[in-house]
């Protein structure tokens, strides 16, 4: 039995297998062979292995996001029949007498840089394709299971998940993460909230000594982190994990009610998500709409922009989904963290204060045009609000209401029909806190984003982890903040929300109600316990 | 032998996909199929060496086709060019 500790972002136990998701290249090892015709059926068997994986990747992915980004894995299958590909990692295998891993690597090597070097951007690219074949296969050699094909539940096991590899994720099948790095505030916290699973963070292990399929217990709660553990530990598991079963038994009979305060004011209380999958998340938690879905969904993952045709279609979906429901969709918001190679964005010393979000719309307007017109086709069925991020300007609102009015203009030439959907900005710099008195005039409401505003506002990137000790959330500076935006929306008769991570942080919920908060919209996992909060003020 | 001339009409090229679909279907036939762009080809059975040729938008190739089921396979490839790329 081994210890490890690591900080929480969801309190929770699992008990489980563990699964290790480690980088497969720079760990092959060479080593030589005296049977190379069993170390090619090895290679034989692996390649079966990988076409199989990538045939239900594809099924997943096409399911999920769409038969044209599910192409990727039908090409994948193909290029792991390629004879070349085949017959030169056999004759690697053959002539220098090495283990299939190794000629694989080698084989994978060669072919992606053969791709790199055209002088055509789209056939560059393909090098990440084959790159990727060879991780596959060298990961089903050497045992490594795949992110995206788990065969049982696991506790996942990392240095760092990017938002790529999330995507890749059975959420079914997860039953917590514990990784090296990452901070609170990074993808996978984020992730496990929404999920409602255990999550554990800059935990203090060697990911080379841990074995996929070892027995583990992770404990959010003490931030623990326990593997091979022994049988009392088990059965202490055991017993917490029941203990939430009935908690969340209590928290189900809270669906249905509405949420308001004993002295009788409602507080509209929605949900964050990030997919069109999420939405059954959003409908089992019961949540009364929802008030941040990110659209970079639609971007992500993929190899060019999404067509008005498949945004409109993904919007539609969502709003007949919610059927009638508020469902308030950001646009657009690429760049920081979130980098997409077709977008072209370039290298930036300091993303975070770059090129982003509503910057890149008004830049380039054809990319914001496509997507506004999708979601006003889209506003004819059901009540959609629109929201744009990372303002900072009474200009940057006029100019997109310029463009919103050519784009409306556009649709009513074509004779297509559309509603007038509520449309409101993001509060989430420091800028638009101040002149929040003035944007309020233009605007149908306000929603504060919290992790950016923190971030900008104490200065304190959220991905450094050794800033976690500055970091304070509840920093006076903040609250102060968020007071001066709701007085400053009610004074123009406007409403104001919290969509980031602090609306659903239970220590302060009292102090938003009173406050005069009018909306939260947090992860799904959350809309409950805080009803629960809610129901129980005065 | 058999042969004709095709250019490329889909902006993008040949590229991953229809490489992919290319391939698909020039292994339904015995016949040896080559693709041929200037001085570089590739059989069009070989998904990759078929996608290092980098064919763009515009850009013109030469299909050959040898072997038993010519005839045939030479009208379905360029019936397959036509509506895919």
């Amino acid at each position: 039995m081994e210890r490890f500790l690591g900080k929480s972002v969801y309190k929770g136990v699992a008990l489980g297998k563990i699964v290790v998701l480690s980088k497969a290249d720079n760990q092959v090892k060479r080593t030589k062979v005296d049977d190379t015709d069993a170390e090619i059926s090895r290679f034989e068997q692996a390649r079966e292995t990988a076409k199989e994986q990538l045939g239900s990747l594809y099924e997943k992915a096409l399911k999920e996001v769409g038969e044209a980004s599910a192409a990727i894995f039908e090409v994948h299958q193909m290029m792991l029949d390629d004879d070349d590909f085949v017959d030169s990692t056999i004759e690697i295998i053959k002539t220098e007498e090495v283990n299939a891993e190794y000629a694989v690597a080698v084989t994978g090597d060669n072919f992606s840089e053969m791709f790199a070097s055209m002088d055509d951007d789209y056939m560059k690219a393909r090098a990440a394709d084959i790159k990727d074949i060879s991780n596959r296969l060298v990961s089903v050699l050497t045992g490594q299971e795949d992110a995206g094909s788990l065969s049982e539940p696991a506790i996942i096991v990392a240095d760092d998940l990017s938002p790529s590899e999330t995507v890749q994720l059975d959420k079914d099948k997860i039953l917590a993460f514990v990784t090296v790095h990452g901070s609170t505030n990074s993808h996978t916290a984020i992730l496990a909230r929404m999920m409602n699973i255990p999550a554990l963070i800059g935990a203090n292990f060697d990911l080379g000594k841990l074995e996929s399929g070892t027995l583990a217990v992770v404990d959010g709660a003490l931030g623990e982190f326990v593997v091979d553990p022994d049988e009392e530990t088990v059965k202490n598991a055991e017993a917490k994990i029941e203990a939430e079963r009935e908690k969340a038994k209590l928290l189900e009979e809270l669906k249905g009610q509405p949420t308001v305060t004993k002295g009788g004011r409602e507080i509209k209380l929605y949900a964050n998500i990030g997919n069109v999958t999420d939405l059954a998340y959003v409908l089992g938690n019961d949540a009364a709409g929802i008030g941040l879905f990110r659209s970079e969904f639609l971007y992500l993952g993929r190899e060019d922009f999404p067509t008005e045709e498949e945004q409109f279609a993904a919007y539609k979906q969502v709003l007949q989904t919610m059927a009638g429901k508020k469902v308030i969709i950001r646009t657009l918001d690429i760049g920081a963290d979130k980098q997409v190679d077709y977008f072209n964005l370039g290298k930036e010393d300091n993303p975070a204060l770059g090129y982003r979000a509503i910057r890149i719309c008004l830049t380039e307007p054809e990319i914001f045009k496509t997507q506004l017109r999708a979601l006003f086709r889209a506003s004819y069925y059901g009540n959609l609000a629109i929201m744009y991020p990372m303002i900072i300007s009474t200009k940057e609102v006029e100019r997109i209401y310029e463009i919103v009015d050519q784009v409306k203009q556009e649709l009513t030439e074509k004779q297509i029909p559309f509603k007038e959907p509520e449309q409101g900005i993001m509060i989430e710099t420091p800028a638009s806190v101040m002149i929040s008195d003035k944007l309020a005039k233009m605007v149908d409401f306000f929603s504060i984003g919290t992790n950016d505003l923190t971030q900008y506002t104490l200065a304190i990137d959220r991905q450094n982890a050794r800033l976690d000790a500055f970091y304070d959330a509840h920093h006076e500076a903040i609250l102060r903040m968020i007071q001066m935006v709701v007085d400053n929306a009610h004074k123009e008769g406007k409403w104001a929300g919290i969509c980031g991570e602090l609306g659903a942080d239970t220590e302060l919920t009292a102090e938003f109600v009173k406050m005069g908060v009018d909306e939260l919209s947090v992860s799904p996992s959350m809309v409950l316990p805080i009803r629960k909060i809610i129901r129980e003020l005065e | 032998m058999k042969s004709f001339n095709y250019v490329i009409k889909d902006e993008v090229g040949i590229h991953a996909r229809p490489a992919g679909l290319l391939v698909k279907e020039a292994k339904q036939y015995a016949s040896v199929i080559t693709i041929v762009k200037g001085d570089k080809s590739a059989v069009a059975t070989k998904l990759m060496a078929v996608m290092s040729l980098g064919v763009k938008c515009g850009e013109e190739i030469t299909v050959t086709v040898e072997g038993d089921d010519e005839d045939t396979a030479v009208e379905s490839i360029k019936a397959f060019m036509e509506s895919n790329m």
